[in-house]
């Protein structure tokens, strides 16, 4: 991508074309857009409500009428799979929002501020370095039960600290840059200093970590179905895998099929995150020639 | 290290930051007690029925009608004695509960850990240029390495190897039905082993091959890589002997951190393969609410996790030549 390529060119549109590049960034956008479609479009094609009991013979492999077979209660693991993609992916994008808000925000107060609140807020960070995320999840949904929302809150929890570690070192190092300096003494209010100046330009990490989180957060969100801390009540893939663990040995169908689904959701996730950091955080060297 | 003075001091620093963080991991766990709902005294007993006498001699013992502060003061000092209370389910005291599962999860990330580094550096060096064709196999492999979730690559490799093919045990650290001694009971262990650790070292595989590969492509794009190639050195000796060294630099220290992080994420695996070790042990009593045991492997697990940390940054310091203290 020669510069001059993009000189002509809206910042919206060469953004785009740099995407566009990265082939496996751009298959795993589309592959997010067809998740999204069918998340939306469940109601609509889903040949079974998600707890439907007994539409076929308990334990049936795949076949024409049920192309991922049934659970053991005789439910169709298809329709079960469409009905659990909302919860997965719902759980997952609702804690990477929370999580990203809380994160900006206080990472935004410790790399402005400075000093000891800054110092404060670092040591909390570290603090949650150390306590084992996953275990801490377990046992606040352990103790405060195991719906859907106490679920979303335990995992926006644990991980806003990452965000603010780091948007508090991009603070650090734009808060120095020439154009701050120059809106100071045009005389903006630190408020405006931060909002149009200093957090645009720190938004391609920001837009690049809560990418990165949504796919931790459904993995999380399946990791504590699997150990039985699942909302009940609802269908999430992480569940299914639990239900699935006690008949592995005759009916790989059940947990093969929502383990893919995660599976997919996350590495598209994660190769969306990889083109989009590519394109808006370029590395200051790259490699353009190896000797080797 | 031509003036250690500064290192002792870094040392000793380090080490007095740890001393905090304990105490707040502790409080933090107090916190958690008298914030969940609920008679804080099944939190120190378990949920098994527990008479009226019982609750009441735990009440005294905790100070559960003092003023909270008193309540804190307990409770550190309890835990610093390593009276992390008595689990109702195992009727043993916590400590020794978790100290007895200990030696097999060690073993289980031990294990996965060595495969995960040796691995994953190798294959980091080895993939380390800039192929067009190979790149984006070479980065969704690595991507799904770590996509991929832990306990489900625990169900596809029991379903193919154990259950299709029957090579591997599916379940548990010994057979049960044999009792073997010696060489054989080592390969019986190993042979249950097999699966586990490889399904626990796929993430960290994914994760360090990442890091060598990019941390290699860096190396070698420096001055001293042209003056090797210069001197007529060939490409395996510049890659292994010269580049290798300097990219390797943020793995090994982060095989602390590893270690920690391995150990607080047993959980999945360990459920996956009935393991016996600290994660099953998390398992059961999140199952039997079994709260003491819960409380106590949090603190334990933290503390580990702490120590792991600790001896990263302290090897790092060790280690790398350019940092000052």
């Amino acid at each position: 991508m020669q510069p001059r390529d993009l000189v002509f060119y809206s910042p919206w549109r060469n953004f785009w074309r740099s995407y566009r590049a990265n082939h496996l960034a751009l298959i795993a956008l589309y592959v997010l857009a067809g998740l999204s479609m069918i998340v939306v479009l469940t109601p609509l094609i889903s040949p079974h409500g998600p707890h439907r009991v007994g539409v076929g013979e308990p334990f049936a492999s795949p076949s024409f009428e049920f192309i991922m077979g049934t659970d053991k209660l005789g439910r169709d693991v298809f329709s079960r799979v469409l009905w659990g993609a909302r919860v997965s992916l719902f759980v997952g994008f609702a804690a990477a929002t929370a999580s990203t808000f809380f994160g900006v925000i206080i990472g935004t107060i410790s790399g402005f501020l400075g000093g000891r609140v800054d110092d404060m807020l670092m040591r909390v960070t570290e603090l949650f370095q150390v306590i084992p995320r996953f275990f801490l999840a377990l046992l606040l949904v352990s103790l405060f039960g195991a719906n859907i929302w106490n679920i979303i809150i335990a995992i926006g929890i644990l991980s806003w600290p990452v965000t603010a570690r780091l948007v508090r070192s991009e603070f650090l190092s734009l808060k120095k840059r020439q154009f701050v300096d120059a809106a100071k003494m045009q005389g903006a209010s630190s408020v405006a200093i931060i909002l149009i100046e200093i957090l645009p330009n720190a938004s391609g990490v920001i837009i690049v970590n809560s990418t990165l989180m949504v796919a931790q957060a459904m993995l999380l969100e399946a990791g504590l179905s699997y150990l039985g801390m699942g909302d009940p009540s609802t269908v999430s893939w992480g569940l299914m895998l639990y239900q699935a663990q006690s008949s592995l040995m005759r009916a790989w169908w059940i947990a093969l099929f929502p383990g893919l689904g995660i599976f997919l959701s996350v590495l598209a996730l994660n190769l969306v995150g990889d083109g989009l950091n590519d394109v808006l955080n370029p590395r200051a060297q790259d490699v353009k020639e190896m000797v080797l | 290290m031509s003036n250690s003075k500064p290192f002792t001091f870094y040392l000793v620093r380090r080490v007095l930051q740890f001393i905090p963080l304990i105490f707040w991991v502790i409080a933090i766990n107090f916190v958690i007690i008298h914030l969940a709902p609920g008679d804080p005294v099944q939190y120190l007993t378990g949920e098994l029925e527990a008479t009226v006498e019982f609750q009441e001699t735990m009440r005294k013992e905790f100070g559960l009608d003092k003023p909270l502060i008193t309540q804190l003061g307990i409770y550190f000092g309890k835990v610093l004695r390593g009276d992390f209370g008595y689990s109702i389910r195992y009727q043993e005291p916590v400590l020794r509960l978790i100290l007895s599962r200990l030696p097999a999860t060690f073993l289980l990330i031990g294990t996965a850990l060595l495969l995960a580094t040796t691995f994953g550096t190798f294959f980091g060096a080895f993939f380390a240029r800039r192929a067009t064709i190979g790149e984006n196999a070479v980065t969704l492999l690595s991507l799904a390495g770590y996509s991929m979730p832990i306990f489900f690559l625990g169900q596809l490799l029991l379903i193919v190897f154990s259950f299709k093919c029957g090579w591997f045990p599916a379940q548990g650290m010994m057979s049960l039905r044999v009792r073997e001694t010696g060489l054989w009971a080592m390969l019986d262990v190993l042979r249950h082993l097999v699966l586990p650790a490889i399904t626990y070292a796929t993430y960290h595989l994914a994760l360090i091959f990442r890091l060598t590969r990019s941390k290699m492509l860096e190396t070698l794009s420096q001055d001293f890589i042209i003056t090797a190639r210069a001197k007529g050195l060939d490409r395996r000796t510049i890659l292994f002997r010269h580049a290798l060294r300097n990219a390797i630099l943020p793995v090994v220290t982060l095989l602390g951190v590893n270690m920690g992080f391995m150990l607080a994420g047993s959980v999945l695996t360990e459920t996956v393969f009935a393991w016996p070790g600290m994660g099953r042990l998390m398992y059961e009593c999140i199952m039997a609410r079994d709260y003491p045991v819960l409380m106590g492997l949090f603190i334990f697990v933290s503390m580990m996790v702490a120590v792991g940390n600790l001896l990263s940054d302290i090897f790092y310091a060790l280690i790398d030549p350019r940092i000052t203290y």
